[in-house]
């Protein structure tokens, strides 16, 4: 049963036939794409705005290995993604000539660890709870981080940005966008990737009767802290790049709400079964946010900075009521 | 007395007080996911909306704010039964509670939070009444009235929800409700019906626990309703789902703990507190202090 649920998303996908490798190779080709256009756009604002909407098909991606295929429901986002963003600054501050990847990669695993340690002390009870403990462990993480006078506390601080890029050449924020880049490639990659194997499986078994699962013998325990740890290490990834980009971070912009308002509202609108769903809510929500602050409409109204994320809390309610498929479901032929 | 056992005594009892506050704002939840297993994280929310009524009925009509909430919990039962219906229809009736409903309580949450911000700008309000400032004098000690007042405001509110569940016909169909709804079912009883007067009755109280909160906190601001969630989900599980004796001793904990570590460690540290008791409990007794 499985299986045909699986062959009928590929059918959709219309990507069936590509093997992992060739898969990579597409989004590789698109990523390259993307990056070309905008640096023949050549506009810093271009890159500052896309680096924000590809940093939600990360977070949205991430979100959605835990949520989407294990329903288990993470409302601390921003812990994770603090922890990745934190983890640099610390490492800006003692070993500067670090670069930008290794960053990444260590910030991914500090979150992944967190994101073990919550699911181990939290998963084996009903998923509810697992979610409150996320609500809990993004003031937790918060609280320590204020407390921290190394990495700034309540004050914040500051990460000098270099001026121009490595490798690249050119700002340092198209160096950004392009690290940003290659990390959703990956992402994007590795939900794909679990989509399709014994492990996506799994978790869809969770996902469906978690009872059921564990009396068939799947390893739900396991498999969730498996999803858990993924689905924080990728948001800990995205966070790292984030105190280069604001260069100025302190814990009230680092622990922001709407990081996880839109890193879950992403994947519900765009659609929770597959890879497909959190790219196409990010690029469409992100792309929504940016189009709003950028466009005269604020001057015009004398909006509210808030009122763009706004949209994205409302856009997410109506479609968790009438759209539970999100919009990868409604050009889905109707089921059965 | 020395000064540090001064500091000690004040730190208890003031957070004993607090902790009757603590039970005022829980006891909606202590209903809504406690009784009917419906994870409302937004109520903290709607406790907010009510700290708003009492300001703007304070400010402008001269009302008193705990009356001024008295007067709207009308409009919150009935925006909780509408709440409830939307639950019901769109999550409850398709079983799918736990992503969808989660997320969707969470978007409420986080539109009524910036639709606060986008009416009132995150300037801090406040109201003024005879009990805001003031302290009653017991020669020993002096007790702030804004800290009395919402601990007895608290405990009115648990006695009388009390009485009202074990003594009243709809009392007992709510907590008939919470135990085997499909038995309701058998009786002939709408389950439905039942749990979306229950969920009124549970943000009606949210009205009252925002009277309280201006009181005890004096000035508030949008945001300030996402620090009591991991509060109030950590008292209501801590003390048992659905028992509300277990809530109040869950709340009078916290108050005194977390007023101690204000008091010996700083006010920052005081939020991770309730989460660091919140993770705990999950970690060690899921079913609380007086858990079924």
């Amino acid at each position: 049963m499985v299986s045909s649920v699986a062959r009928e998303e590929e059918e959709r996908e219309g990507l069936r036939g590509l093997g992992h490798i060739a898969f990579i190779g597409v989004l590789a080709v698109a990523a390259a794409a993307v990056f070309g256009i905008a640096r023949w756009i050549d506009n810093s604002y271009a890159f500052f705005a896309a680096y924000v909407v590809v940093q939600y098909i990360v977070l949205g991606t991430a979100w959605n290995i835990l949520g989407g295929y294990t329903g288990y429901v993470n409302f601390g986002i921003t812990a994770f993604f603090a922890i990745g963003a934190y983890s640099s600054v610390v490492m800006y501050k003692l070993t500067p000539w670090m670069p930008l990847p290794v960053m990444i990669l260590v910030g991914g695993v500090l979150a992944a660890l967190v994101g073990l340690g919550t699911g181990y002390l939290t998963l084996r009870l009903r998923g509810v709870f697992f979610s409150i403990a996320t609500l809990a462990l993004a003031v937790v993480v918060q609280t320590l981080i204020t407390n921290w006078d190394f990495v700034g506390g309540a004050r914040g601080a500051y990460v000098l940005r270099p001026r121009l890029a490595p490798l690249i050449g050119g700002e340092y924020i198209q160096y950004l966008f392009l690290v940003m880049l290659g990390l959703c490639v990956v992402s994007l990659a590795t939900a794909r990737a679990i989509e399709r194997s014994a492990l996506g499986y799994g978790f869809a078994a969770i996902r469906d009767d978690e009872a059921a699962a564990e009396a068939s013998g799947v390893p739900t325990l396991k498999l969730k802290l498996i999803a858990t740890a993924l689905s924080g290490g990728f948001m800990g990834m995205a966070g790292a790049p984030l105190p280069y980009y604001v260069t100025y971070l302190d814990p009230a912009s680092g622990f922001s709400l709407n990081y996880a308002v839109n890193a879950i509202a992403m994947p519900l609108i765009g659609g929770t079964m597959s890879w497909v769903g959190p790219l196409i809510g990010a690029v469409f929500v992100g792309g929504l946010q940016e189009y709003i602050r950028a466009s005269s409409l604020y001057t015009y109204f004398d909006l509210n900075p808030a009122f763009g994320v706004l949209i994205t809390g409302v856009l997410m309610v109506v479609f968790v009521i009438l759209a539970p498929q999100g919009i990868v479901g409604l050009f889905k032929r109707k089921p059965r | 007395m020395t000064g540090s056992l001064d500091l000690l005594v004040n730190a208890v009892i003031s957070g004993l007080l607090l902790g009757g506050f603590y039970a005022a704002v829980s006891i909606g939840v202590a209903i809504s996911f406690g009784l009917l297993d419906i994870v409302n994280i937004a109520h903290p929310a709607f406790i907010l909306l009510g700290s708003y009524v009492a300001y703007l009925a304070n400010v402008y009509l001269g009302l008193d704010p705990i009356l001024a909430t008295v007067i709207a919990m009308p409009f919150f039962y009935l925006l909780g039964m509408a709440l409830y219906q939307i639950y019901y229809v769109a999550f409850e009736r398709r079983d799918d509670q736990s992503l969808r409903g989660l997320s969707f309580f969470f978007g409420i949450l986080f539109i009524a939070e910036v639709g606060l911000i986008l009416a009132f700008g995150v300037d801090l309000r406040s109201v003024q009444a005879w009990y805001v400032s003031g302290n009653l004098d017991l020669r020993v000690i002096e007790l702030p009235w804004r800290l009395l007042v919402p601990f007895a405001l608290g405990l009115v509110m648990v006695g009388g929800l009390q009485l009202f569940l074990s003594r009243t016909f709809v009392g007992r169909a709510i907590q008939a409700v919470a135990q085997d709804q499909q038995a309701l079912r058998l009786m002939a009883a709408n389950p439905t019906k039942i749990k979306r007067i229950a969920f009124g009755i549970s943000l009606a109280t949210a009205s009252l626990g925002g009277a309280a909160m201006i009181i005890v906190i004096q000035a508030i601001e949008p945001s300030i309703g996402r620090e009591y969630i991991g509060r109030i989900f950590a008292i209501c599980v801590l003390g048992g789902l659905g028992s509300f004796p277990g809530m109040v001793i869950a709340a009078v904990t916290l108050g005194v703990v977390e007023n101690l570590t204000a008091t010996f460690l700083g006010p920052s540290w005081a939020p991770a507190v309730s989460f660091g008791v919140l993770l705990i409990t999950l970690a060690v007794r899921p079913s609380g202090i007086l858990g079924r």
